[in-house]
């Protein structure tokens, strides 16, 4: 995952409370592997018609091509699919503000170096009637939009993870020797913690 | 002396590897529990050419895509291809899998706690938001997502911050036909989505301690209906006496020894919450789900909102909901009609749940379709050597094997598109039976009476004179 600090790009709203993992990408597109692209499936129901076609109403089907989704409050709610987060970052988003967040959506956002900005009603607001070129700054944390900026929230551990494109299990490893000092305490004071063995 | 503490704050220090300095913690990983939904994480794993950290406490669970018929031959080459991918991650890794023709085959939530892989005092992860549901048993359970199940997959950790704690005390007595289903609908509905967004939530109260060991579980299933990650009882009696003897459960000394920690894991009296919550159990009635998001609840006894009269942003979301779902604001909710039903899911397909919606409907024929799915196959052998299939069956439902099944429609048991079914599931959000699907959630007994009428129903006037 590359690390990034600022992006410039469009903001699309989606001004929809609730927009939860199961409309984010339905559970049938689920098994497909990671390599074909998940972009087609983002809001995938949300944004066509019964019969398939795309809606023309739906502000994500215009002709602009955003990279940062302003949306309502409780985004991402639901299910802990990181496949919803695939779908906003292979359909090109780098970031989604909102006025929070489901917390499983938000840790996989980080994890797939798409930010999840949590900002305050006034700021959604003056955010929602800004027009002119976007521009995010996570050293700063701020958002620009023409002449509107605000501050978002975001926990510290997070940012740093963000800019740096930093990988978990490459962290990890190096505190292998406190892990197994760890598991060896845990083994002697709780040894019931391990499965019975069964026959 | 030492600062009271909560039961989260016990559990979390107990497997807390390390801090670092931004306050994230490395946690260690008693159980982690994998299903055919996990295929990303595992890729991710091979992708790096890295090898498990903890095999042997890592469990297998076909589910998501289980069919709940003609498993000998599955038609769908999709859902085989995905059974076959974890069979083969399986296989490399070494795990033990609970597969489609094994006698304790089921949903994983259910599995874990039958199997006695759920204990008091662990930490439990799955690539599955309501792994809360171990968090019954005075367990640190929590959903994660496909890169920290690859994380733990490699590791046998995860890092987290410690989230805040929120209690959420019930007292008093839940009348006849009330249930926890009713105990969560209830507070999400009062609390909202996000009522528990970031907080992790412990039940307490007269009324938690009063439920049995299914029905705690569907109480903390459902605490990420309410945004909470994490939902927690504190292990009792009720607690030890269902865990005792399971197959992976702790024998002989390691018994007595696990009985003595875990007497410890119980909220210090002084202990602070940062948020602290009381409903009391006489007034909550049997609930039902009326929009698209389970916090859209309401007693069945009401009337559908008018989206003119909530405040603005409900509002809208309201008018929404009752487009999508076909409602009138305004009309009772009793007597709308009802196309299906579905029993079952990690949340209402345990044996208590089947043998409430079988009370209502002994000796009564259902007006609709449905489907029953136990949460397990265990549970479908001790419901057939109760009878219970044949009450459904009688009723005229249709009795299959079990999995995630309707819940999620993986599986391909689908609700079709603009079709009302009454559901034992979790969550009413448009399209998760199937597109265009409209589902109301609500107990396993309210399902029975919706089945029964062939309409959103009260169950209380049908369990008159009836044994419960
Ligand atoms: S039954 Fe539903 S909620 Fe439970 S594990 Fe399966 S898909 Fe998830």
């Amino acid at each position: 995952m590359a690390g990034w600090s600022t992006h410039k790009g469009t903001v699309i709203t989606l001004p929809l409370a609730n927009i939860d993992t199961d409309q984010l990408i339905p559970a049938r597109f689920m098994s497909v592997p990671r390599s074909e692209g998940y972009g087609n499936y983002l809001l995938h129901d949300l944004r066509r018609a019964p019969d398939g076609t795309l809606d023309p109403d739906f502000s994500l089907n215009g002709n602009a091509k955003p990279s940062i989704l302003l949306a309502g409050a409780n985004f991402g709610s639901g299910s802990s699919r990181e496949a919803a987060v695939y779908a906003l970052v292979d359909a090109g988003f780098h970031a989604v503000i909102a006025l929070s967040f489901g917390d499983i959506f938000s840790s996989n956002a980080v994890n797939n170096g798409l930010l999840p900005a949590r900002v305050s009603d006034a700021d959604w607001n003056a955010l929602s009637g800004a027009t002119g070129d976007a521009q995010i700054n996570l050293e700063q944390g701020t958002i620009t939009i023409g002449t509107t900026q605000v501050s978002f929230a975001l926990e510290d551990s997070w940012r740093v993870k963000l800019i740096n494109g930093w990988d978990d299990i490459d962290l990890t490893k190096q505190h292998t020797a406190q892990i197994a000092a760890y598991k060896t305490q845990r083994h002697q004071s709780a040894p019931w913690a391990w499965p019975a063995h069964v026959d | 002396m030492s600062k009271a503490q909560t039961l989260l704050d016990k559990l979390w220090n107990a497997h807390e590897v390390l801090i670092r300095e931004d306050g994230t913690s490395l946690l260690w990983v008693d159980r982690h529990l994998v299903h055919e939904g996990s295929h990303h994480a595992f890729a991710k794993l091979a992708a790096r050419e890295g090898d498990m950290a903890a095999p042997d406490l890592t469990f297998a669970v076909v589910d998501h895509y289980a069919p709940t018929h003609g498993r000998a031959k599955i038609k769908d080459p999709q859902i085989s291809r995905m059974i076959e991918t974890l069979r083969g991650n399986v296989a490399v890794h070494g795990l033990k899998i609970f597969d489609l023709d094994d006698p304790t085959q089921g949903i994983v939530h259910v599995v874990g706690p039958e199997q006695g892989l759920t204990l008091p005092g662990l930490l439990i992860n799955c690539g599955d938001s309501h792994t809360s549901t171990h968090g019954a048993f005075g367990t640190l359970a929590f959903g994660i997502g496909a890169t920290e199940v690859a994380h733990v997959l490699a590791t046998q950790t995860i890092w987290q911050r410690k989230p805040k704690a929120m209690r959420i005390t019930v007292n008093g007595t839940l009348a006849a036909g009330v249930s926890a289903k009713d105990i969560a609908l209830n507070w999400i509905a009062q609390l909202g989505t996000g009522g528990a967004q970031g907080h992790a939530i412990e039940y307490a109260g007269s009324a938690i301690e009063a439920l049995s060991m299914e029905g705690r579980m569907t109480l903390c299933n459902l605490s990420i209906e309410g945004g909470a990650r994490f939902g927690m009882i504190a292990p009792d009696e009720t607690t030890f006496e269902y865990v005792k003897g399971r197959p992976y459960a702790p024998k002989g000394a390691h018994w007595e020894a696990s009985l003595a920690d875990w007497a410890t894991l119980n909220t210090d009296h002084d202990a602070e919450f940062d948020r602290d919550v009381r409903f009391d159990a006489a007034d909550i009635a049997p609930t039902v789900t009326w929009g698209t998001s389970p916090e859209q609840a309401l007693p069945v006894t009401a009337i559908i909102p008018d989206p003119n009269h909530l405040d603005a942003s409900k509002g809208k979301a309201a008018k929404a909901a009752l487009d999508y779902m076909g409602l009138t604001a305004g009309q009772p909710l009793i007597g709308t009609p009802v196309d299906q039903v579905f029993i079952g899911s990690c949340t209402n397909g345990r044996i208590e749940d089947l043998r409430a919606a079988a009370a209502v409907l002994s000796g009564r024929s259902a007006k609709i379709s449905g489907l029953v799915s136990p949460g397990s196959a265990l549970v479908k052998a001790q419901a057939e050597q109760e009878g219970l299939d044949r009450i459904f069956t009688d009723a005229g439902l249709t009795w299959v094997a079990s999995g995630c099944s309707m819940c999620v429609g993986m599986n391909g048991d689908l609700v079709e598109s603009g079709k009302r079914c009454a559901s034992s599931t979790n969550r009413n959000f448009r399209g998760r039976q199937g597109r265009g699907a409209r589902t109301h959630l609500m107990s396993p007994a309210m399902v029975a009476a919706a089945a029964v009428n062939g309409t959103i129903s009260d169950v209380r006037p049908l369990l008159q004179g009836r044994a419960l």
